[in-house]
């Protein structure tokens, strides 16, 4: 069942439920934690290195329009094509377009959140072009018929056993449990695809304004099939994604391999700048920048500006216990967790229940805590609160609730008289002294846990009494 | 036991939920400072920092509670809150509320003299030793917001690693949230369930009699999840051990 026509509480709901789900969240979660916190303990400057790449970031952002126009220069310059793309329908146009002139039949695809943020794959497929996906968890979730549940690691939701059953009614494999031999049967049938494919689509890690470049990294090669085998190349790369020069990436690489799995680097790195020239004998013959705004260059320069300075890693994912409780899917909207309850309101504006992702926090801060460029999540997740109230976006009792709260807060009198009407209730719920059932809307703390009953006698009433006495005394 | 040097005066804050909730904190919270040679002064009329609004996204009305708080608290001295969430909110995200208006500077400098109970323990006054009593085995649970928007958790443990009798078992994943988050209990209550859940998990993994954590709300969620489990192991706030006050209430 898709889960994208639900609602978001359904959304929970249905994750909640989902027994295995929360086995294959609890086991990867962990695993990319431990691997984090090591990585990150092992560096003796890992504080700093994580100031530069917010330094660096910031600078980027700062003068976007500049690099940008640096980059596209520079991969002109060495026979790429570049296309400025202000929305997703202009991305799947210039590429079915480009596809159906140069008669492609076949794609290969690596690594791209921002197609998946287009819907890129449903677009070909109707333009009546194969695609598949090449990294493996993307092929996973390809032929499951799903979307990417984690920036990083798409089919973290998916356990070892529901692969295999995958494989099994797919790829005709025997049934199995085992990791390599499903590996190596993904592997062959995904070779037949590289050889035949006529274009290969990938993503952007970064993309380096000086060296007119771009920068992708991965752990399984297949980004450098996908980038070098087939005639034709594009790559889609959301505008923010941009640093000034290749030092830059001294730093924002370390920390992002680091934050991401664990790694110290990730196994490739390659750094395209162009299609093969003359006399090389490998490379595609036509490269494609794709440079895709979709609603960024709104975020630049307000509020939500330094959300822009994410550079993908996942780590808050892992880190946020309400991710590591629902997964991505819960979400709904093509970036999940933490930094995906930002930018999928702010993307995705359309989406009828974006507005409710930021609430989906208790803002305890572990995201900000493992972000390698240090973005206040909890912030930024607070300003789209506020955001949404102005909108009008809120349940139709928190208004008067909170108004209501606030009434009482700012006049010490209705504040005491409101407690005594509270310890009256609240006399009439104890039993053995905790209270096992409140009325609406608060029934809905007492479903699974007691409330303590409350005090006959206030702080502010013991203080003043004790004061009083002191005073007489 | 060491005292402080020269007389203290501090302007305590108990919080709405302390007030009206657990009294018993507050009084713990008093009886520690007196007990250390610090004179308390309770303003009258101090109700909530305006937390709960502002994190539900009602700015106009928090910023009506939060500045009337900031109006009593003009002028008072170092300001303690037996609360690092409420003590966050007025360190840390004043500024943001507070951004652009006439009690920007004011917000700034209250925020300065306010203290988290066990960091103006330890870090100001230099105490870890209060002489607490507890015999039986105490595991502590991180509250997030004292965690990591004040850094407070270093001076909770050495004040319990003092407190005598006590045996201490380190909580797993003591850092992980337990899910309370203000109204994100009720209005994702499913969520901060499952994540009430894990915490259980790791609190009964420790065998402890006492879970201590230094916030009112964390104790509410973890309490009121071993309560309806009928686990015994009883949710404290630090300020009551400290103050050799923890007593059998049930959450």
């Amino acid at each position: 069942m898709s889960t994208h026509t639900l609602h978001f509480f359904e959304r929970v709901d249905t994750a909640l439920h989902d027994a295995t789900l929360r086995t294959a969240l609890d086991r990867a979660t962990a695993r990319f934690v431990g691997n984090r916190a090591r990585a990150m303990s092992a560096l003796s400057d890992a504080d700093r290195l994580r100031d530069q790449a917010r330094a660096l970031r910031a600078h980027a952002l700062s003068r976007l329009d500049e690099l940008l126009e640096r980059l596209a220069e520079r991969v002109e310059a060495r026979g790429g094509h570049v296309c400025w793309a202000s929305d997703g329908e202009q991305v799947k146009r210039y590429i079915t377009d480009l596809a159906r002139s140069r008669g492609v039949r076949s794609i290969v695809k690596s690594k791209s959140m921002a197609s998946e943020e287009i819907h890129l794959n449903e677009a070909l497929e109707q333009a009546g072009i194969e695609v598949v996906e090449t990294d493996l968890g993307e092929y996973i979730i390809q032929i499951a018929g799903e979307t990417p549940s984690h920036i990083i690691a798409p089919a973290i939701h998916k356990t070892r056993e529901q692969v295999g059953a995958l494989f099994e009614k797919h790829l005709g494999m025997p049934p199995t449990t085992e990791v390599p031999p499903m590996i190596r049967t993904a592997r062959q049938a995904l070779r037949q695809r590289f050889l035949r494919a006529d274009m290969g689509i990938s993503g952007v890690n970064f993309g380096v304004a000086e060296e007119g470049a771009i920068v992708i990294i991965e752990n399984e090669g297949n980004a450098r099939l996908t980038t070098t085998v087939p005639r034709i190349h594009v790559a889609i790369m959301g505008i923010e994604r941009i640093v000034e020069r290749l030092e830059d990436l001294g730093v924002l690489l370390q920390v992002l391999a680091r934050s991401a799995t664990g790694q110290k680097l990730s196994v490739y790195t390659s750094i395209i700048s162009g299609p093969a020239r003359p006399g090389e004998a490998d490379g595609p013959e036509e490269f494609h920048l794709v440079l895709l705004d979709n609603g960024r260059s709104q975020i630049l320069g307000g509020q939500y500006a330094e959300a822009l300075m994410c550079i993908r890693c996942g780590a808050c994912l892992n880190a946020c216990p309400v991710y590591q409780s629902i997964g991505g899917h819960a979400y709904g909207g093509v970036y999940s967790g933490p930094i995906g309850a930002i930018l999928t309101p702010l993307l995705q504006p359309d989406l009828p229940d974006s507005h409710l992702l930021p609430h989906a926090s208790s803002l305890c801060g572990a995201c900000q805590e493992v972000c390698p460029v240090r973005i206040a999540i909890p912030d930024l997740l607070l300003r789209l609160r506020a955001d949404a109230v102005r909108a009008g976006k809120f349940h139709p009792i928190e208004k008067p609730a909170i108004q209501g709260y606030a009434t009482m807060m700012n006049n010490p009198a209705l504040y005491r008289v409101g407690g005594k009407f509270a310890h009256l209730g609240a006399r009439l719920l104890r039993r053995k002294g905790r209270i096992r059932r409140l009325p609406p809307p608060l029934h809905l703390w007492t479903r699974g846990r007691d409330f303590p009953a409350l005090p006959a006698q206030t702080f502010s009433e013991w203080w003043e009494e004790r004061e009083r006495q002191r005073r007489s005394g | 036991m060491s005292t402080p040097a020269g007389p203290r005066r501090v302007t305590l804050f108990v919080t709405c939920i302390v007030d009206q909730l657990y009294p018993e904190i507050g009084k713990a919270t008093v009886q520690i400072l007196e007990h250390l040679g610090v004179a308390i002064h309770v303003p009258r009329g101090l109700t909530c920092c305006g937390q709960m609004a502002f994190n539900a996204g009602f700015r106009d009305e928090s910023y009506a509670v939060a500045g009337r708080t900031i109006e009593l608290l003009r002028g008072q001295g170092d300001v303690v809150l037996p609360s690092g969430s409420c003590a966050a909110m007025i360190r840390h995200l004043y500024a943001e509320l507070f951004a652009h208006s006439p009690y920007a500077r004011p917000a700034a400098e209250l925020a300065a003299r306010t203290y988290e109970l066990t960091e103006y323990l330890v870090d100001v006054l230099g105490i870890t030793d209060i002489g607490a009593h507890y015999q039986g085995r105490i595991t502590y649970h991180d509250a997030c917001h004292g965690l990591r928007f004040l850094g407070v958790g270093r001076q909770a443990r050495a004040l319990l690693a003092h407190v005598r009798e006590a045996e201490i078992h380190p909580l797993p994943n003591c850092e992980t949230c337990c899910g309370f988050g203000g109204l994100f209990a009720i209005k994702q209550h499913a969520i901060s369930e499952a994540m009430l859940d894990r915490k259980i998990r790791d609190v009964q993994a420790t065998g402890a009699d006492l879970l201590v954590t230094g916030d009112a709300s964390c104790m509410t969620q973890i309490g009121g999840g071993l309560s309806r489990r009928s686990i015994p192991t009883r949710a404290r706030h630090i300020a009551e051990v400290l103050a050799n006050m923890v007593d059998a209430r049930p959450v």
